[in-house]
């Protein structure tokens, strides 16, 4: 392989990790601040790529007004998880918390099976996908993986700011870090924990969107997704959010490096890059706790 | 005899029932064909994954999603023994159990590394990574596996009905085992600890119990048992395959079902957990994927309304253990 190909997939390596640094912020936002793993993290974002399909092809809307409707709607759908289901095992302990994620994520595999059937799916971004900007040398830069990596970049700037900078995001922390302290100044817990899921529909909603541009998907991709997302956050260092993107970057070129010796090792690099790093630095790379 | 009679008649009942499923697990071979023996054998298989993920999420507090991982070893194991080393089948199952014993070493570097809240799905990571891994194994047949060659498979019957009683037996000895064995373990010390754990965990440290040192306990406890079950799960299957030997739908997905619904942090749970499980699954298989759903609703269902499960329900009406895992103050 010459120096030009191996730069273009390195490059394709870099951004793949701001579609991945998508996926690790929303379980970021969930893990450091309410202190779990989602489970059914990689459904939920696989739920909203069918909803963008079902807006697109029976509703015939074009992606970005789809992806507008569908935007709300996640955002409600995560204030509504949270107030009326992971709510009440919040503090149980952690058997409780996984068990009822876990049986959300099953619910969720198997009702778009049902639904949708097993088919694999992918949304057109009319042209958009296969864009290239081509730089001197023969490298050759996608259109829509330059744009997710912005995206991600941006999305993570803002959670930052809105965690670390805003009343809300003091808020969220506070009620992470002692409930019952956080009660005692009268802060009401359930509605900020909501709020702050609501945010996490956000970004799964605009990982949808993207993914089901960028990649195929059917109704078992989640938990593929799940493990990547998580991998990010363990290697980012919990409640890092820049860190999500770095640890994103280094799964996306891990698996880029594998896929040169052979396609079948793309998804495996991936994992045993992650295992070596966390054996070294359990911590992650830029723990924020 | 006053002991006897201080006995509520409840748990007479109870313990009546156990003994009588006991002597009809035994009799089975005499009274049921060779289908109703792989269901069984089915059953008990179960029963020991159920067992071991209970004993970790409801004792230990390891909640792992990846214990997948240690069936598959020990059918890949066991198929390594018998087939490409070619020793005698019978002996490649408690080997496929070593081999099991001893992957979960390592493994500990990882999991017990991990935060509580990472700890799940970190064992699914590992799992995930050793499925793709037995993948590349051209030996085993890569990617879509391989299956048992006829030679092995006659060992243990020349024609279905013998090897289906052949492998009820097998799978009959190791529930028993795995059962009398962990129950002695819950008795011990260790146990003890244990059972203190899953009701306060900080309380059962001040008082001076190892905690750690009982979590690694019940996870080493595990990894044999789980791979036994590999290798059982291969005679029976005949064959192993990345997806089958390591499925976590089958492995881990069902078994969570099953202790969730059962009953968590008890020994009695499994056990009608199972058995629930099996009529559920002879009901409502031909609900294709929304007998799924039904099973994860009811499992949120249960850790809403009653998180120790249908045993917990029962522990309402009934005064005492069925099996006395607890030590009594005499």
């Amino acid at each position: 392989m010459n120096a030009a190909g191996l730069v273009n997939q390195l490059l394709q390596g870099i951004l793949v990790g701001g579609l991945y640094a998508l996926y690790a912020s929303g379980l970021s936002i969930s893990v450091g601040v309410m202190r779990f793993v989602n489970i059914a993290h990689g459904d939920l974002i696989v739920l909203v790529s069918f909803l963008l399909l079902t807006l697109t092809a029976s509703l015939r809307l074009p992606l970005p007004l789809a992806v507008a409707v569908a935007l709300p709607i996640s955002f409600a759908g995560g204030y509504v998880l949270q107030r009326w289901l992971l709510q009440r095992v919040l503090g149980k302990g952690i058997l409780q918390i996984v068990l009822v994620t876990f049986g959300l994520s099953v619910i969720i595999q198997n009702f778009l099976q049902g639904t949708y059937g097993a088919d694999t799916r992918r949304l057109s971004g009319s042209g958009f996908e296969t864009a290239t900007i081509a730089l001197p040398g023969g490298i050759g830069i996608g259109v829509l993986p330059l744009t997710i990596f912005v995206v991600a970049a941006a999305l993570i700037f803002v959670l930052d700011r809105l965690l670390y900078r805003t009343r809300v995001g003091a808020q969220v922390r506070a009620v992470s870090d002692d409930v019952e302290a956080a009660n005692l100044i009268g802060l009401a817990a359930p509605r900020i924990y909501a709020i702050a899921m609501g945010v996490v529909g956000v970004t799964v909603c605009i990982s949808a969107a993207f993914m089901s541009v960028w990649t195929n998907f059917d109704p078992t991709s989640g938990p593929d997704r799940l493990l990547i997302a998580f991998e990010a956050v363990v290697l980012g260092g919990l409640g890092s959010l820049w860190g999500t993107l770095i640890g994103g970057i280094v799964l996306g070129v891990a698996q880029a490096v594998g896929a040169q010796f052979d396609v079948s090792w793309q998804l495996l690099a991936g994992h045993l890059v992650f295992l070596a790093i966390f054996l070294i630095r359990p911590q992650g790379l830029f723990p924020r706790y | 005899m006053r002991a006897l009679r201080s006995v509520p008649r409840s748990i007479v009942v109870g313990r009546a029932l156990l003994v009588l499923g006991a002597l009809l697990l035994i009799a089975a071979p005499k009274i049921t064909d060779a289908n109703g023996l792989q269901t069984a054998a089915d059953l008990l298989t179960m029963l020991v994954l159920a067992v071991m993920w209970n004993l970790l999420a409801g004792y230990a507090d390891i909640v792992s999603i990846g214990q997948q991982m240690f069936v598959g070893i020990g059918a890949y194991a066991f198929y390594g023994f018998a087939v490409l080393a070619g020793i005698n089948p019978y002996l490649a199952i408690p080997a496929a159990g070593a081999v099991a014993l001893a992957a979960a070493i390592p493994s500990m570097a990882i999991v017990f590394r991990l935060r509580a809240a990472y700890l799940s799905v970190g064992t699914w990571v590992l799992a995930t990574v050793v499925m793709l891994g037995a993948g590349k194994l051209d030996a085993f047949g890569a990617g879509l596996g391989t299956s048992l060659p006829v030679s092995v498979v006659e060992v243990f019957g020349t024609d279905p009905t013998s090897r289906s009683t052949t492998t009820y037996w097998l799978a009959l000895g190791l529930a028993a085992i795995a059962f009398a064995a962990t129950l002695v373990l819950m008795r011990s010390s260790t146990g003890i600890g244990l059972t203190a754990m899953r009701d306060d965990e900080e309380g059962t440290a001040s008082v001076g119990v190892d905690i750690v040192r009982a979590r690694v306990v019940c996870f080493l406890w595990t990894a044999p048992f789980l791979g036994l079950a590999g290798a059982l799960i291969t005679l029976q299957r005949l064959r192993v395959a990345p997806q089958m030997s390591f499925s976590i739908t089958d492995w881990t997905v069902y078994v969570i079902f099953i202790v969730v619904i059962g009953g968590v942090g008890s020994f009695e749970g499994p056990i009608i957990g199972t058995l629930v499980f099996f009529v559920i699954r002879e009901y409502l298989q031909n609900w294709g994927v929304w007998h799924f759903i039904v099973l994860g609703a009811v499992s949120i269902a249960v850790i809403l309304i009653e998180p120790r499960g249908l045993w917990g329900l029962l522990r309402r009406v009934i005064p005492g253990d069925l099996i006395p895992v607890s030590h009594r103050v005499p």
